[in-house]
């Protein structure tokens, strides 16, 4: 994975460069026109944090069932991508919401569901600072459960009537506006790139974090 | 034998509270305060806003529920019982059930108060559909209990525990409150939606389907030290 960074570092730059152009050439919205933009950034957004989420979620049955301290230190690696990502797309989506709905905030299923599924991460985190010891393992149970959670914000908004778009609208991209799929696919892209490579240092971090920790306290034995 | 353990368990606490009714009494009435403070806020001129009883009701639980979580646990963890109960040799989802069950039917009991009291307040036809209000009533307080109970006995061990608790339980357990909220509302509406109370209601089965499942199996690797 470490041989992997440097390669991804300079693909992740690549692609953040190309994407404003192609964003800037993108076609103005009819009705919304340059606010509309904000979706390059707001979607791609909450993909990467629902990636985390997805990893999270993962390394904390790993972690659960085997006990083994990387796959703690890649669960809290994620889940502190997940409170960042999210925090982007919450701050992009009132920025949108203000020109296209008039408000800044609308307390319907998916916005309320969103926020509360950041909080849960925010949670985790947390428990991991205040936790105490055995915090990991209490944190990857609120990983678990903050993940089973999360269907229920992606099928909310179809079963609740909302001022949010459907999710439809993602599919649907390449029928109803070709011209957007580019941009939108070099921002997901980009924002994907930038989730792995922070991942990919934060896990190392940890581990460096770990073994600083494990000498410490070789050190400590050896002096006693 | 799963069962027979997870009934034995419940036995215990409801012979503990029998005697001291400890937990009920405190728990019912911070239920009434939380029904007054909520009546105190959101009553103007007289009259509640229109869905106030069922949000009343269903922050009235949560409440209360966090209150009578906590204390549960804190028993067994001021005994030192716990421990005893892990030792034994039992398959701990049954000890998690027994638990679940005390938590489940001490919230039915303070639930048995709590709904008369706000339909008295808000004058909300709590009695027009029973059997649905009653699935409603317990598969919510089943599905905060269900989370609720697995994360108090695992906060047992953490000094931060009471602050803790409400901070994790609230988040996952929303939606379940929500659908409640709704379910409810839609149950009190004159005449009753029962098909958008039905829909709720399925959405409440289903979290609690899940967070069972993730309840038991989590607990047995929770628990361990």
């Amino acid at each position: 994975m470490k041989k992997a960074f440097i390669p991804l570092l300079i693909a992740t730059a690549v692609v953040f460069a190309a994407a404003p152009v192609l964003i800037a050439q993108a076609p103005l919205e009819s009705t919304m026109g340059l606010v509309q933009k904000i979706f390059y950034f707001h979607v791609p957004s909450w993909i990467a944090m629902y990636a985390g989420i997805a990893i999270c979620a993962v390394a904390s049955i790993l972690y659960l069932a085997t006990s083994r301290p990387a796959a703690d230190r890649v669960a809290a690696a994620a889940a502190e991508l997940v409170v960042l990502f999210g925090l982007v797309g919450l701050v992009t989506g009132p920025l949108w919401a203000r020109k296209a709905w008039g408000v800044w905030w609308q307390w319907d299923a998916r916005l309320t569901i969103a926020l509360l599924l950041w909080l849960i991460f925010v949670a985790y985190l947390v428990v991991r600072k205040y936790g105490g010891p055995g915090a990991e393992k209490l944190a990857a149970a609120v990983g678990l459960f903050g993940t089973a959670v999360s269907p229920f914000v992606y099928v909310s908004v179809n079963i609740w009537r909302t001022v949010h778009p459907l999710t439809s609208v993602m599919p649907s991209l390449p029928k109803s506006a070709p011209a957007m799929v580019p941009p939108m696919a070099a921002s997901a892209v980009a924002f994907l790139f930038l989730f792995a490579v922070l991942l990919i240092a934060r896990i190392e971090l940890g581990r460096q974090q770990a073994a600083v920790d494990e000498l410490y306290l070789a050190r400590e034995d050896g002096a006693a | 034998m799963f069962f027979r353990i997870a009934l034995l368990v419940l036995r215990k606490d409801f012979a503990i509270e029998v005697k001291s009714r400890e937990i009920l009494t405190m728990t019912l009435l911070f239920a009434v305060s939380c029904v007054l403070v909520f009546a105190f806020a959101l009553v103007k001129e007289g009259e509640a806003p229109p869905d106030a009883a069922p949000a009343i009701l269903w922050i009235a639980i949560m409440f209360s529920g966090t209150l009578a979580l906590g204390r549960t646990f804190e028993r067994e963890r001021y005994g030192e019982t716990l421990r005893a109960l892990l030792l034994a040799p039992a398959p701990r989802p049954a000890l998690y059930v027994g638990k679940l069950l005390g938590v489940v039917s001490l919230l039915g009991v303070a639930e048995l108060v709590l709904v008369p009291l706000v339909a008295f307040f808000f004058g909300a036809p709590f009695f027009v559909k029973p059997l649905l209000m009653l699935l409603m009533l317990v598969a919510g307080t089943v599905g905060f209990a269900a989370v609720g109970t697995l994360f108090a006995a695992m906060l047992m061990r953490v000094r931060t525990r009471d602050v803790l608790l409400p901070i994790l339980l609230y988040p996952i357990t929303v939606p379940v409150i929500i659908a409640g909220v709704r379910g409810t509302a839609a149950l009190l509406a004159t005449p009753a939606d029962e098909t958008t109370a039905t829909m709720w209601l399925a959405i409440v089965l289903a979290f609690d389907v899940v967070f069972i499942t993730l309840s038991l199996w989590t607990f047995e690797v929770l628990m361990t030290e």
